[in-house]
């Protein structure tokens, strides 16, 4: 579900390589899938472009589809389990040289609670590929685990993925902790902005569009930070002091039902829920506090109306209009009327459904545009 | 002036008369000690500092006393001075000597610093538990605030000694077999005995790795003192100052030690975590969970959460034993030893361990989990344990499976179909009871079908959108009938993720997950590389 703005390298080999894994992805044909990127390496394509150009590539297109219903989350998973295979085999059809004397280490690493792991395993590759020592701590690294991690190897640079903004307090968790032990922190993924906004804004010392640029940003080296005490969350974000993310954070569950609660009485359709199906809408308001406490966090409305878009796409997607979301918004916009931010994002994020309403979605990009 | 008269003179302050032109008229005994050219008649100007002349021509200017007092230095006093104008244009001059407080007030600055450089020395210091960085941060403040370049001489290993040499705010490290006589007191220092003075030490005859690249201009003044670690010396910091700056003063000797100590302590505590890092590392490979992978055509993925972020082992433990070739089956398990932590991962080790050894017996899952009960009853654990025992083996498209559940949540079956199924066994926990019961089914899977065997961390995970549900049996089987056809890997994700998501925040036990699926692809290509075409789905 990671957006990426890298565009497809048209290169007929790519090009070819990319519709056959494109298909085998979506036969579950992992000896196909194989034999694409094999292929490609074979008649001369660079490891890099493969990752980055092929796999990366359809991989995206991987996400696309599901946003679009045309894939399901099992189709989703299973295609992205065959990446992962492909690429491990792919280490030992095209090894990876010795990391290059003085070259530098990278640790890469998803934030707390990222279960995708594919980006980051990819940057992995690529810096391995380009002569870097590096180590790769998978999918939902307790923060814990990563800070004593870096304690015993001290790598010279962290690159940290996060793909959900949900993660944002996490990743500065894990941003600041890993700075005050002396590791500079490369953030990427989706969860950082499109513009690498919230990196800069939870103080990470450099952010990357991509896995490309992230090498770039590597190999100009980055600086390594004062060790010292830990920065306090509030030196990077002042208007936490209003403690409003605290307090939504801390009642979500309450918030939930309460909405639950209002929805049953306001909507006399939801009455006749299944027991599976109440609990799907608990889940979606549960998801929509979610993001209005990362909104709170950054205290970015952008973030919470971003999501709603976002959402409101996904729905209509699937058929539903996006402003069934509304009544939901309505009721936390009630309970949450003493908190001047909450109220003032929820406002607007139902301003943005009802704009929506009056525009067409936006389209889906195909693979090879 | 007559009329004050002697006692004047004697007035326990300076006190100097001058004229409106600037012409001394007359100085007391004080005043003539502090000014002893300045008689009757001479130029004040030509026998005061500057200051003072100039605040005498503004106050004869102004007229009257309004001016306030000025200050500053003359010779080795400071003073400060206090003008009271007469009605014939002279002035007055009172004098009061404070030289002491600027005496004071400068030692205090310089305490001030050096009391927040050791606060900042000790905070960046203590930040890392890595020994190499440990070292860098302490070369870098000894070569910011202390010297013109420091370097850092650790304790042997083997028969080099790990360095750290730094100037310019560049540092770097190396490993070097040095002789520590070759700089005095270097020995010593590394010793744990006491510094020996600067003074002593030669500049010139440092030997080249003492002096760091890019040094700029000869050593003027070497310091060598020890950084005392915890019982044991954590190494030497070699202090160097070029010819052009001040040597080392005692005081500043007193003070590099005084840092030397601070920087002493961390490193010695970067060295003790690394220490007991590698030492659990060694303990704890055994009791993680092992990284699995396809085994003659059959898929096997684990997943695995402690309780605790912070730890990485507990009381829950699954392990492939391979079959030795393709005909013979694979042993696969799963458990949960009943507790939390440390020590209840210690008891999944020696039940791996005793499963290992009772391999060859594994054709009958009945028998081998009674051996298993007898060595847990005799063993000085007083822990029990549940477990899921799954004898694999595939021939052609067909995968057999014998499944075996001793107290264990029966492993679930997912079909290409959608449908899920539950296992048909059941038996005692083991570990418990003197005589242990157990059922073994018999099953088949299709290429792309799934055995899922799990703890009870999954379906116990409390949480949901509300908070205080149960993930229970009847989700995990709706998760696991959307699981149709996919690879192991991605099963074990999409169960990890779920329940993960379900927990949010909320306190969990252990938790673990084994995913046993019939692979897929017709060509199968297993790790090893041999076994590619053999089985046709």
């Amino acid at each position: 579900m990671t957006r990426s703005t890298t565009a497809t390298d048209g290169r007929p080999a790519l090009r070819r390589a990319r519709r056959d894994l494109w298909r085998a992805v979506c036969d579950r044909d992992e000896h196909a899938a194989r034999q694409a990127v094999f292929t490609c390496l074979d008649t001369g394509t660079g490891a890099e472009a493969v990752l980055l150009d092929v796999i990366a590539a359809v991989q995206r297109k991987v996400g696309t589809e599901w946003a679009a219903d045309r894939f399901t989350v099992a189709q989703e998973h299973a295609a992205t389990a065959i990446h992962d295979r492909v690429i491990a085999a792919m280490a030992h059809h095209v090894p990876p040289p010795e990391p290059r004397p003085g070259a530098g280490t990278v640790t890469v690493a998803c934030v707390d609670g990222e279960w995708h792991a594919l980006p980051a395993r990819i940057l992995n590759e690529v810096l391995r590929h380009r002569g870097y020592g590096t180590e790769f701590l998978g999918a939902q690294v307790p923060t814990p685990h990563l800070i004593a991690h870096l304690h015993q190897t001290a790598p010279d640079a962290l690159a940290l993925s996060s793909s959900i903004a949900t993660r944002l307090p996490d990743a500065h968790t894990a941003i600041t902790a890993a700075q005050a032990i002396g590791v500079p922190v490369l953030a990427g993924g989706g969860a950082f902005g499109a513009d690498g906004r919230y990196a800069r804004l939870l103080g990470a010392d450099a952010w990357a569009p991509d896995a490309r640029a992230a090498a770039a940003v590597l190999d100009a080296r980055l600086p390594r930070p004062r060790t010292g005490a830990v920065r306090q969350t509030l030196e990077d974000l002042p208007h936490l002091a209003d403690q409003e993310y605290t307090l939504v954070w801390r009642s979500k569950r309450q918030l939930v039902k309460n909405t639950l609660g209002g929805l049953e009485t306001r909507l006399p359709a939801m009455r006749a829920y299944s027991e599976e199906q109440r609990e799907r809408t608990a889940e979606d308001v549960a998801h929509i506090v979610d993001f209005l406490a990362a909104a709170l966090y950054t205290d970015d409305a952008g973030l919470f109306t971003g999501f709603l878009t976002w959402t409101g796409d996904i729905l209509q997607a699937r058929g539903v209009p996006a402003r069934v979301l509304d009544p939901g918004l309505a009721l936390l916009g009630e309970e949450l009327k003493d908190f001047p931010r909450a109220a003032d994002f929820l406002a607007r994020g139902r301003a943005t459904l009802d704009d929506r309403s009056a525009t067409p979605p936006s389209p889906t990009p195909s693979l090879d545009t | 002036m007559s009329s004050v008269g002697a006692s004047w003179m004697r007035a326990p302050y300076p006190a100097l008369v001058v004229d409106a032109a600037g012409a001394v008229v007359e100085a007391n005994t004080r005043a003539a000690v502090l000014f002893p050219r300045a008689t009757r008649g001479a130029w004040l100007e030509d026998v005061a500092p500057r200051w003072l002349t100039e605040a005498h021509r503004r106050a004869v200017a102004d007229g009257t006393d309004s001016l306030g007092h000025v200050g500053g230095e003359h010779g080795e006093w400071s003073l400060e001075a206090y003008p009271t104008t007469g009605s014939d244009g002279h002035v007055v001059w009172w004098l009061v000597d404070d030289t002491d407080r600027l005496l004071a007030e400068r030692a205090l600055r310089s305490e001030q610093e050096r009391t927040a450089f050791l606060a900042d020395a000790s905070s960046r210091l203590l930040a890392s538990l890595n020994t190499e960085r440990c070292m860098e941060v302490t070369v870098e403040l000894a070569a910011e605030y202390l010297a013109d370049a420091a370097v850092l001489v650790a304790p042997a290993t083997g028969k080099r000694h790990p360095l750290a040499t730094g100037t310019g705010g560049r540092v770097t490290h190396h490993s070097l077999r040095i002789d520590p006589a070759m700089v005095p007191g270097l020995a010593e220092a590394l010793q744990g005995f006491p510094p020996v003075p600067s003074r002593w030490i030669d500049p010139a005859a440092l030997p080249g790795w003492a002096v760091p690249e890019g040094f700029a201009g000869p050593v003027g003044s070497v310091v060598v003192t020890p950084l005392p670690g915890h019982g044991v010396s954590a190494g030497a910091l070699i202090l160097l100052r070029r010819s052009d700056q001040a040597v080392f003063d005692a005081s500043e000797e007193v003070f590099a030690r005084v840092f030397a100590a601070r920087a002493g302590a961390a490193l010695s505590a970067a060295r003790l975590y690394g220490e007991q890092t590698g030492i659990t590392a060694t303990l704890m490979a055994e009791l993680l969970p092992p990284a699995l992978r396809q085994v003659h055509g059959v898929e096997f993925a684990g997943g695995y959460r402690a309780s605790k972020d912070s730890e990485r082992v507990g009381g829950d433990f699954y392990d492939v034993h391979p079959g030795a070739g393709t005909d013979q089956e694979t042993l696969a398990v799963l458990g949960d030893v009943c507790g939390k932590g440390l020590e209840a991962a210690v008891l999944t080790g020696k039940i791996r361990n005793t499963l290992h050894a009772l391999l060859p017996l594994a054709g009958d899952h009945g028998h081998l989990l009674r051996l298993l009960n007898g060595a847990l009853l005799t063993s000085r654990h007083t822990r029990f344990a549940t477990l899921v025992l799954a004898s694999v083996r595939r021939r052609g498209s067909a995968t057999h499976l014998r499944l075996t559940s001793a107290g264990h949540p029966a492993p679930l079956i997912v079909r290409n179909d959608g449908t899920v199924e539950l296992a048909d066994t059941s038996g005692t926990l083991i570990g418990a009871l003197p005589e242990v019961r157990s059922s073994t089914t018999h099953l088949t899977l299709r290429p792309g079908e799934t055995c899922l065997l799990y703890t009870d961390g999954v379906t116990e995970a409390h949480g949901g959108p509300l908070g205080d549900t149960m993930f229970g049996e009847s989700r995990l089987r709706a998760a696991l009938a959307e699981c149709a056809g996919m690879p192991a890997e991605a099963v074990v994700e999409r169960v990890q993720m779920l329940v993960s998501q379900w927990l949010d925040d909320n306190r969990h036990d252990d938790i673990a997950v084994m995913a046993i699926t019939a692979a897929r692809t017709a060509h199968l290509t297993a790790v090893d590389g041999h076994t590619a075409g053999r089985y046709t789905a």
